[in-house]
């Protein structure tokens, strides 16, 4: 309560924000808990469990993640109950409340070697395949690029994984012109393992929110 | 709205574009796009690895060059006049086949070019690319810059034969279209396959005050005096590489429009222009594949950008 009370007098300034605020921090009360339970009190995720960080992604970017979920372009057994129970306002408020968030802080992690599998996927791309390096859309460092092209920087590893594979396998298949269902196709296991572990282990205050 | 002479364009086009026509099924999905007959016969080519750079000054050089082409405003800042980098037209850092690769050219300098009139060593070439694509200005042929890409070239080239148009070197042509390139049609296909990335209204995206998608026109993007404003060349281009990773997907058709489309923008005066946009077009740009001087949805283009 105290955390959250802070939360509120920390971002007055946010239209919604105590809506938003309550919602994320308790839930709505009919079928949607509390976003923070798993998403962190400071919107940072949780690494070991996978669960992706929202703060400081772009607010269209995350309304319409949650719109995909209700309309099961984007599968997921937690999610799309809570999207399904959020009002569409509530929807718009939690991606403008988490678009806002700080990016947290997080300790340095050891990062894979620069001329590694993954960093070269990041910034190199297989072109042989007709992959582009990661880089190429979602910006220098992973840093996201807009409404379309998420941050990859300081998401959860484990995250980035069951992303990777849900393109592949079709479940998740919300991406514009099909971009990633079809590029997703060409990574082997082990390419998309490396490429999971370089962007989780990239410093995220480093690189700082994407424009 | 159409372009005002579509007649023109569309005889045009019977004529000057087919002379090496190649039967490009329209929608190929994700098959490369195929070679025309007059390449069927040339000789495929293999860059070497990139992690075969070897250590020492040579590979130092090599590297540069490297890094030049990725990073061009940041690496030859100089020379550079726009927002635009070596890689956004020849992908995979100039590895790529059907994307202008540089171990495709490189081999076919000294070259007559009709653009200057005289033979051009593979530097004077490279230097082309900096007064048009880049919108900037010619590095000295001795000059640090353009000794790393002639070396990353060499490199890159390494084993090919001389003087041989290879597979995959520039960029394929794309048959003549059916329709004479439209932009309204050309605007639709913008709209669904490009704008993603492009924005909306063409000026590419930056992060951190750095282009992560180039402008494809207005005052940082190519000038008019660059390949890439003819229609023929910006349709190869697209057809073959464009959306990223998707390239091929699009139907010749979609490609012409698509670049008559991007090509019927302004964009920064050819650097050639000495006050007088027919004199320049006569001079320069007397073909139908360039919308220079010509009208266009009542715009004279070729008035440059501030």
């Amino acid at each position: 309560m105290l955390g959250g009370m802070l939360l509120v007098w920390a971002w007055p300034w946010l239209a919604g924000a105590s809506t938003a605020q309550a919602l994320a921090s308790q839930g709505n009360g009919h079928g949607a808990p509390a976003c923070q339970s798993c998403h962190g009190a400071d919107g940072g995720g949780q690494a070991a469990a996978g669960f992706p960080r929202l703060a400081g992604l772009d607010a269209a970017y995350l309304a319409r993640q949650l719109a995909d979920y209700v309309a099961g372009t984007r599968t997921n057994a937690v999610m799309q109950p809570i999207a399904r129970a959020l009002s569409s306002d509530e929807r718009q408020a939690l991606a403008a409340y988490y678009s806002q968030l700080p990016l947290p802080a997080r300790p340095a992690a050891t990062a894979p070697a620069v001329d590694g599998p993954g960093a070269l996927l990041a910034t190199r791309g297989r072109w042989s395949q007709q992959v582009p390096a990661c880089e190429q859309c979602h910006g220098p460092g992973g840093v996201g690029v807009g409404a379309n092209f998420p941050p990859l920087v300081g998401q959860p590893a484990a995250y980035i994984q069951a992303q990777l594979k849900a393109w592949q396998a079709g479940t998740r298949r919300n991406d514009p012109l099909q971009l990633m269902q079809h590029l997703s196709r060409a990574l082997s296991a082990q390419d998309i393992d490396a490429v999971a572990q370089w962007f989780a282990a990239q410093p995220l205050s480093a690189h700082g929110a994407a424009q | 709205m159409k372009l005002r002479l579509p007649l023109l364009l569309l005889a045009a086009l019977g004529l000057g574009a087919c002379a090496d026509r190649s039967p490009i099924d329209a929608r190929a999905a994700d098959a490369p796009p195929a070679t025309s007959p007059g390449k069927a016969s040339a000789p495929a080519f293999a860059p070497p690895a990139e992690s075969s750079i070897p250590p020492g000054p040579y590979g130092d050089m090599v590297r540069l060059g490297r890094d030049i082409f990725l990073h061009t405003a940041q690496r030859a800042k100089p020379y550079v006049g726009n927002g635009l980098a070596c890689v956004n037209c020849h992908l995979d850092a100039g590895r790529l086949a059907n994307s202008a690769p540089l171990w495709g050219a490189y081999g076919m300098y000294p070259q007559y070019r009709k653009k200057n009139g005289h033979v051009n060593s593979y530097g004077e070439r490279l230097q082309g690319c900096f007064m048009y694509s880049m919108n900037g200005k010619a590095p000295p042929l001795d000059s640090q810059e353009m000794v790393a890409l002639e070396t990353y070239s060499y490199w890159m080239a390494q084993g090919a034969p001389l003087g041989v148009k290879l597979k995959g070197a520039s960029y394929p042509k794309v048959p003549t279209p059916a329709k004479a390139p439209d932009y309204a049609r050309g605007q639709a296909v913008f709209a669904h396959d490009c704008a993603l990335c492009h924005g909306a209204d063409g000026q590419g995206q930056k992060v951190a005050g750095t282009y992560v998608f180039p402008p494809l026109w207005g005052p940082d993007s190519f000038n008019w005096g660059a390949g890439m404003h003819e229609l023929d060349k910006a349709t190869a281009f697209i057809k073959a590489n464009m959306p990223l990773s998707r390239g091929g997907t699009l139907s010749d058709q979609d490609a012409w429009d698509v670049a008559m489309y991007m090509d019927a923008h302004e964009r920064p005066q050819d650097p050639r222009y000495h006050g007088d946009i027919a004199a320049t077009r006569k001079a320069y740009h007397d073909t139908p594949m360039s919308l220079y001087g010509q009208r266009v949805n009542g715009h004279l283009l070729g008035t440059g950008t501030p």
